[in-house]
């Protein structure tokens, strides 16, 4: 798999790959799209990444364990389910805020959040999977 | 988006009244078990006392928990419906008396697990995933049982399935993935065919809404509910190993650490059960009274076939793993029995379970680190060498055969009385009611005898089966500080299961007051908010 | 509509089966897989198959201008899609695992947890 063309060109297919997956991520807020979809992009980015470079070097790019970012994804999506608790509405009712900033408002709003918890999760999970089915050598999930 | 707009008829679908904070007591233990796990997920690298952590965590639940059972003791059902949706269109979690004291157990028994753990964790302690796998493992079983939903279930049956993915292989030798390949794949299989049944059900009736199901499964085509229902048996009895389908549990549960076990002989198959006994016989009972007979062969074989494996077993934990099978044709038996008795029984009977089976794992192992073996023959000479273990052994044997007074045998004598109650015409019982009896008598003589077997194996024999009666007492290796922890906390366990059987009448009230709810579940309804609407 | 969809459910339930029954755990898991997607494909199906617009309501409303199509079974299934996929993930990498260190993908060789030749439980009590 890592002939020099694949290792040339995936660094460019990465970064576009995980630029993307941030945009399908964000996009999911009012279109189709989402935090499940950006995730599995941007575990894919990953993925390929492991193939051409090798775990190692994969795991020293991330700098955080992959299982790291699906834990802190999991206790955001929570998180923004319990702020409702303070608006005397039940469990994961979402609260909105527009913030006005020059001529445009700009919709801020707890699904946003629990979608990028989402994002998290899937990224983290898959990543860590991806990453343990490419190494040789045995290690722990 | 914009800002609503007067055309909208909001009230149709949302909730507009304020959700007091109180209600809250209901979603707080699967939230603090799901961001307590991510937490620890996220900081194992940087935390060195994981243990307090999820200690402080799993008591909050259990605060939680207590609330919730004293408000649901007091007045019935409570239930809240997520994101400001009306039931049936948002997931409503609903708790009754079973299933918030089943999570109240689950969580009391997750808490002594936590603490018995270090006896097979080493000094030199790696950052590990073992306290936040647990804490996910407690919220997909407190989720479980807490949840109104069916489509929900399904999901908290996953997080389950895969938190004890993550238990089950924890440590990596090779027997454990061994187990871990037939007891993931028949797993999955189970909640497949739990997904395959949710589908069908959810084109018969357009609803996941347990309290809904009640509502309009009455009026759907009798036939196909009963497939429907059929499915559900299949896929509840898979996940609560009850015979034909229950391969998978003695071919998995002695592989991981016995802490591991432990927490999955209690809690795993046990959700399973409640399952059965919430889909079965609380949503739609219509459908259960057709697969009556089925249920009740199953159990009988369950029954029987349960502790013969024990009988038949050296390996110490599969002989255990066997009599937990035993327990779960008990609870079968209940719910082929539709009285209040035998529901009673048999949710009683789950929360016994919750207990012995946990703690009959975890003298196991540690029988295991003190003889340094996993087979009964190897074994021997225990009793000179610790005499309290002996004793926790033969108390939580017979707690788990159901003799008198330990807790295991209140829920049988519940049974029975359905039992001869059970098809009864005139002053003379029903043949399917004694036929059930009879062997719920035969189960408890034969798990007495696999227990007895071991006992005097393990305890009682001079030493291992090969050796000569006159070779010296073999030195047992002591417990060390850990060792001391585990055994602690398999003591107090024991405890609580002996204070149990001896002041039963909480428990027996409980579980008459909680069968009430199932057997008619009017207040369950009201609860959810869907009474009086007609479909 | 609903027929051929029906007709394929029961094909590819059909062939999960079958591929479960393999010896193979790549097969098995392949089996699965397919077992999931035509129990997602069930679910779809039971969901009354309409030929109607993607359930998006438009920026400028409240609600949708017209008929959609139903959104819950599809938010049943995206669930179910996601907890299969995990489950086929995990499970794979429990095979890779299991092949390095059991040197064996066929089932009938898996008895480390179950070993085929124990001799009989003591007849002593």
């Amino acid at each position: 798999m890592n002939t020099i063309i694949f290792r040339t060109i995936a660094p460019l297919i990465v970064a576009t790959m995980l630029v993307f997956s941030v945009y399908v991520c964000l996009r999911g807020h009012n279109e189709p799209g989402g935090g499940f979809i950006g995730g599995l992009i941007g575990a894919a980015a990953i993925g390929v990444f492991g193939m051409a470079s090798g775990v190692a070097t994969v795991r020293q790019a991330l700098r955080v364990d992959p299982m790291a970012i699906a834990g802190f994804g999991v206790f955001l999506a929570g998180f923004t389910g319990v702020l409702s608790l303070f608006t005397a509405s039940p469990f994961m009712t979402s609260i909105w805020l527009y913030l006005p900033i020059g001529e445009t408002t700009i919709p801020l709003s707890t699904p946003l959040f629990f979608d990028i918890g989402v994002y998290c999760v899937v990224f983290g999970t898959i990543s860590a999977i991806a990453l343990a089915l490419e190494s040789d050598r045995e290690e722990e999930l | 988006m914009a800002t609503p707009t007067p055309t909208t008829d909001l009230p149709q679908a949302m909730i507009e009244a304020m959700t007091p904070a109180a209600d809250w007591v209901i979603v707080l233990p699967i939230v603090f078990g799901l961001m307590g796990a991510a937490a620890l997920l996220t900081m194992r690298r940087s935390n060195s006392t994981p243990l307090l952590v999820a200690l402080a965590v799993v008591f909050a639940i259990i605060a939680c928990e207590v609330t919730l059972l004293l408000r649901v003791l007091a007045d019935g059902p409570v239930s809240m419906t997520m994101g400001k949706w009306l039931p049936p269109f948002g997931i409503s979690l609903t708790a009754d008396i079973f299933s918030a004291a089943f999570a109240l157990g689950a969580a009391v028994v997750t808490a002594i697990v936590l603490v018995y753990a270090e006896i097979d964790r080493g000094d030199a302690q790696e950052a590990d995933t073992f306290h936040a796998m647990v804490l996910l493992l407690l919220a997909g079983v407190t989720g479980a049982f807490l949840t109104g939903d069916l489509f929900n279930l399904y999901v908290w049956f996953e997080v389950m399935l895969i938190a004890s993915f993550g238990l089950i292989v924890f440590g990596g030798r090779p027997i454990q993935l061994d187990g871990a390949v037939k007891y993931g794949f028949l797993n999955f299989l189970a909640t497949t065919f739990f997904l395959l049944a949710l589908g069908l059900l959810y084109g018969l009736l357009g609803t996941v809404n347990m309290a809904d199901i009640m509502r309009v499964a009455p009026a759907a085509n009798p036939a196909a509910m009963a497939g429907v229902a059929a499915l559900l048996l299949l896929a509840f009895g898979m996940k609560a190993a009850a015979f034909p389908v229950n391969a998978w549990l003695p071919a998995s549960y002695h592989t991981p650490p016995a802490s591991v076990s432990a927490l999955f002989a209690g809690l795993l198959t046990k959700v399973g059960a409640y399952a059965m006994l919430r889909a079965l016989v609380a949503v739609l009972p219509g459908s259960r009274d057709l697969l009556e007979p089925v249920m009740a062969m199953i159990a009988i074989s369950t029954l029987v076939i349960g502790p013969l494996g024990a009988i038949a077993e050296t390996n110490l934990r599969r002989a255990v793993g066997f009599i937990v099978i035993g327990g779960i044709g008990t609870i079968m038996a209940g719910l082929s029995m539709p009285s209040l008795l035998g529901v009673a029984g048999a949710g009683l009977y789950i929360f016994h379970a919750l207990f012995t089976m946990t703690a009959l794992y975890m003298i196991a192992g540690l029988v295991e680190k003190r003889t340094g073996a996993t087979d009964s023959r190897q074994m021997g000479g225990l009793y000179a060498a610790s005499g309290s273990i002996s004793v926790i052994f033969l108390v939580l044997v017979l707690a788990a055969a159901g003799v008198p007074p330990f807790l295991g045998f209140w829920p049988k004598l519940l049974l029975l009385e359905a039992g001869f109650s059970q098809g009864a015409t005139g002053p003379a019982p029903g043949t399917v009611g004694v036929v059930l009896v009879i062997a719920l008598l035969v189960n408890a003589v034969l798990t007495l005898i696999a227990g007895a077997r071991l006992w005097g194996h393990i305890f009682w024999r001079s030493g291992p089966i090969d050796a000569a009666p006159s070779d010296a007492p073999r030195l047992l290796a002591p417990l060390t500080g850990r060792g001391r922890v585990g055994y602690a906390a398999t003591a107090v366990l024991t405890a609580l299961i002996v204070v149990a059987g001896l002041w039963p009448e909480p428990v027996m009230q409980g579980a008459r007051l909680a069968a009430g709810d199932i057997v008619d579940p009017a207040r369950y309804v009201e609860a959810v908010g869907l009474a009086g609407e007609t479909p | 509509m609903d027929y051929v969809l029906a007709a394929l459910v029961g094909l590819f339930i059909a062939m999960g089966v079958y591929l479960l029954l393999s010896r193979s755990v790549i097969r098995m898991l392949i089996g699965m897989t397919i077992l999931g997607n035509g129990v997602n494909l069930l679910i779809f199906t039971a969901g009354r198959v309409t030929r109607e617009v993607a359930p998006i309501i438009p920026s400028a409303l409240e609600q949708p201008s017209g008929p959609i199509a139903n959104p819950l079974p599809q938010a049943l299934i995206l669930t179910a899609i996601v907890i299969g996929f995990s489950m086929f993930a995990f499970l794979l990498v429990l095979a890779f695992r299991a092949y390095q260190s059991l040197d064996a993908d066929n089932t009938d060789t898996m008895r480390l947890a179950e070993p085929e030749q124990t001799p009989n439980p003591p007849l002593s009590y």
